[in-house]
């Protein structure tokens, strides 16, 4: 990136620079004897030219918009248009966050982002005893198209974008939103979403899975060709590092583990006589935006590149949407405090700068409350507000890619880089992510680099602050916290029980069947479970239908 | 000498967050505690069934989904009909502190919220142990 003549300036720059350094550590030692970012990367005192001599600017970076994408996806990005703001909500009933959806579409948000209780995400009805206790608690509970209807009441699915948190059953809620739209009028091909519809991390780090490994893959694909053919503004996965570092990953795990569930998508859809070129357009990404700014404003860009290389030279992709990495970043919840939690807003403003520094295209940012409860109306407001005083205020977003040619940023880019690299040559050796999964290799570095996180904290390594320093008495009893009450349990049971009555059951049996017989032989499963959601099947019946053909995942528990 | 503690590391219910669980669970067993872990998913029934098959003498439960006054009452009262409630019961997870009274008044030991070092809790329970055994040992 220099000339030598720079170069050699800088070396006898840097004989100085060491000679004063090594006065200032005789007066005091520094903080620390080593430093390293937030994921355990050592750190350099400082960095200069010669850290980054090796990065080829067209080859390594490129400009916004252009291969391999290091700087952005976009040649203009926030000059354009800001990333879309869109806050995952959902609890309780369909009314009460159909309720809550508006209330956020009125305050901005520009995309919503459906959170369903556990049950739905597992694919079992409220009234199924395995649902006892959960129904509406961590999100809204959705058994049938008819609670679809009443969650997306008065919402112009052709106008917002709709994200949907669910993995497993990601086909039957697909087809309850598409079922919707028809209802109001909206063809499929007018949609413009996400759903999460990433298995492979749930048997990673987040844990929803319902079927095995290999007719979920199927699942996915199948949904990849019916979106191609029909739904071409949908984005068919979100493959997520978001939970992968939840659960304790490093900011490197977190790049490296989520490109290679990727890769396993990609050959799996290849497999199934897919395009990369034409599916590889929808896949998209979902990460976590922690503390250590510098760390993962490079990581961000150092997923784009990876990916860009990695479509392109494995999997021979010649066409620029398929090589971008377009994704949706979440803050870091595992980085809120229950300890003065007013303090979480700073938290997350700073996670908020990572993203957009780091070139995001949609954001949620966490509230202050979570971790002790949903968040309540006022501190999802803050928590949106501060996107938008990110985005209006702050003035980050009136340059692309704002921080590249730091010094310090390009040099974490490459060593993020190279890191996740190095991982993914690790789990092709092991015979690719489905295997690596079987064998817990990507839950175990990701439990050990949890355990360290937590023994870094309690040997005061790692200071949180309010609560390994700076702690002060609180009495939390008086904080305002969102219930959800038992009664919604028992509510949503009753009207499922109607619903049932009213439907007609020779519709259903036939649908249901129909996916039965589909899932034993090889069609795509899409349109099948796409008649039963309009014949008022439920989401347990279509895949208890499923999990009678397919079986269910078994855990392999590591420690 | 004394007989290990043995503990069960309990997922109760449909919550996948496991990372507190496994932590605690590493943090026990390097305090030289044995360890059972249940993984995720289990039904009260299945907690209870897996502390007493395991002699074990607390249950810790690790939940974030809500459910928790359920899962609490639920495998309380599981343990008492089933004549196993000396068996501790203590928790963790995101839980309100409005909530501890009544997870406590149902029979918990404690709940130990967001943050709590697990020096805290292995503390807690080397000493709740140690006084059921002093108790038994009557």
């Amino acid at each position: 990136m220099f000339e030598q003549t720079q170069l050699q300036e800088v070396a006898e720059g840097k004989k100085a620079y060491e000679a004063a350094v090594a006065k200032a550590l005789v007066k005091g030692p520094e903080r620390k004897e080593n430093f390293t970012t937030g994921g355990g990367i050592p750190l350099k005192r400082t960095y200069t030219p010669e850290d980054v001599n090796d990065v080829d600017y067209s080859k390594d970076l490129g400009f916004p918009g252009a291969y391999p994408y290091t700087r952005g996806v976009q040649p203009t990005m926030y000059r354009g248009r800001f990333w879309t703001m869109r806050q995952y909500a959902g609890f309780a009933t369909a009314e009460d966050s159909n309720r809550r959806y508006r209330y956020l579409l009125s305050q901005g948000t520009t995309g919503l982002s459906v959170a369903f209780d556990l049950p739905t995400q597992i694919g079992y009805d409220s009234d199924d005893p395995m649902a006892v206790g959960e129904c509406g608690k961590v999100g809204v509970a959705v058994d049938s198209l008819a609670d679809a209807e009443i969650l997306f009441g008065g919402i112009p699915l052709d106008k917002v974008s709709t994200s949907m948190t669910i993995n497993a059953p990601a086909s039957v809620l697909l087809s309850m939103y598409i079922a919707v739209a028809e209802k109001q009028g909206v063809p499929m091909n007018a949609l413009s979403g996400t759903i999460q519809n990433d298995i492979l991390k749930e048997y990673i780090a987040r844990g929803t899975y319902i079927f095995p490994p290999k007719p979920s893959m199927r699942l996915i694909t199948d949904i990849f060709k019916f979106c191609s053919e029909n739904i071409p503004k949908w984005n068919t996965i979100s493959i997520s590092g978001y939970h992968i570092r939840e659960a304790g990953s490093t900011a490197i795990q977190e790049v490296a583990f989520t490109l290679a569930d990727g890769i396993a998508y990609v050959e799996a859809a290849m497999k199934s006589g897919q395009d990369p070129n034409v599916f590889g357009k929808r896949l998209s990404f979902f990460f976590n935006a922690h503390n250590d700014f510098i760390e993962e404003v490079a990581k961000f860009r150092a997923a784009r590149k990876v990916w860009a290389r990695i479509m392109k030279d494995r999997f021979g992709v010649t066409e620029k949407g398929a090589q971008t990495l377009r994704f949706h970043t979440q803050t870091a919840g595992c980085t809120l405090t229950a300890q003065q939690a007013e303090n979480n807003i700073v938290r997350v403003a700073i996670q908020t700068m990572a993203a957009v520094c780091g070139g995001t295209q949609s954001l949620h940012t966490n509230s202050l409350d979570e971790a002790l409860a949903l968040p309540t109306d006022k501190s999802v407001r803050i928590a949106l507000r501060t996107q938008q005083i990110v985005a209006y205020e702050s003035g980050v977003t009136n340059i692309v890619d704002p921080l590249a040619g730091s010094y310090a940023v390009e040099a974490l880019t490459k060593q993020i880089e190279e890191g996740a690299w190095e991982y993914i040559k690790k789990i092709d050796e092991l015979g690719g992510m489905m295997t690596a999964i079987e064998k817990g290799y990507p839950q175990k570095n990701i439990q050990d680099a949890a355990y360290d996180y937590q023994r870094s904290i309690e040997s005061g390594d790692r200071i949180i602050v309010g609560v390994n320093k700076f702690q002060i008495e609180e009495d939390m009893s008086e904080r305002k916290l969102l219930k959800v009450d038992a009664s919604v349990g028992v509510n949503q049971i009753k009207k499922l029980r109607e619903m049932k009555e009213k439907r007609d059951g020779v519709r259903v049996k036939t649908t249901l069947d129909a996916v039965r017989e589909g899932a034993k032989g090889d069609a795509n499963l899409m349109p099948l479970i796409l008649d039963a959601v309009r014949a008022y099947a439920t989401e347990g019946e279509i895949c208890g239908v499923l999990r009678e053909v397919f079986g269910e995942y078994k855990e392999n528990v590591v420690l | 000498m004394d007989r290990k503690i043995r503990v069960v590391v309990a997922k109760p219910g449909l919550d996948g967050h496991d990372r507190g669980a496994k932590v605690i669970a590493r943090a026990f067993r390097d305090a030289g505690m044995e360890v059972i872990y249940t993984g995720l998913r289990q039904t009260p029934e299945q907690i209870v069934a897996t502390a007493i098959q395991e002699d074990a003498d607390a249950i810790g439960i690790s939940i974030l989904s809500g459910a928790h006054e359920y899962c609490f009452k639920t495998i309380i009262d599981l343990l008492k009909e089933k004549k196993a409630d000396d068996i501790i019961v203590f928790g963790g997870g995101v839980i309100p502190e409005t909530d501890y009274p009544t997870l406590l008044g149902f029979g918990a030991g404690a709940i130990f919220g967001p943050g709590t070092p697990t020096t805290v809790t292995i503390e807690w329970l080397e000493k709740a142990v140690a006084e059921k055994r002093a108790k038994e040992a009557k």
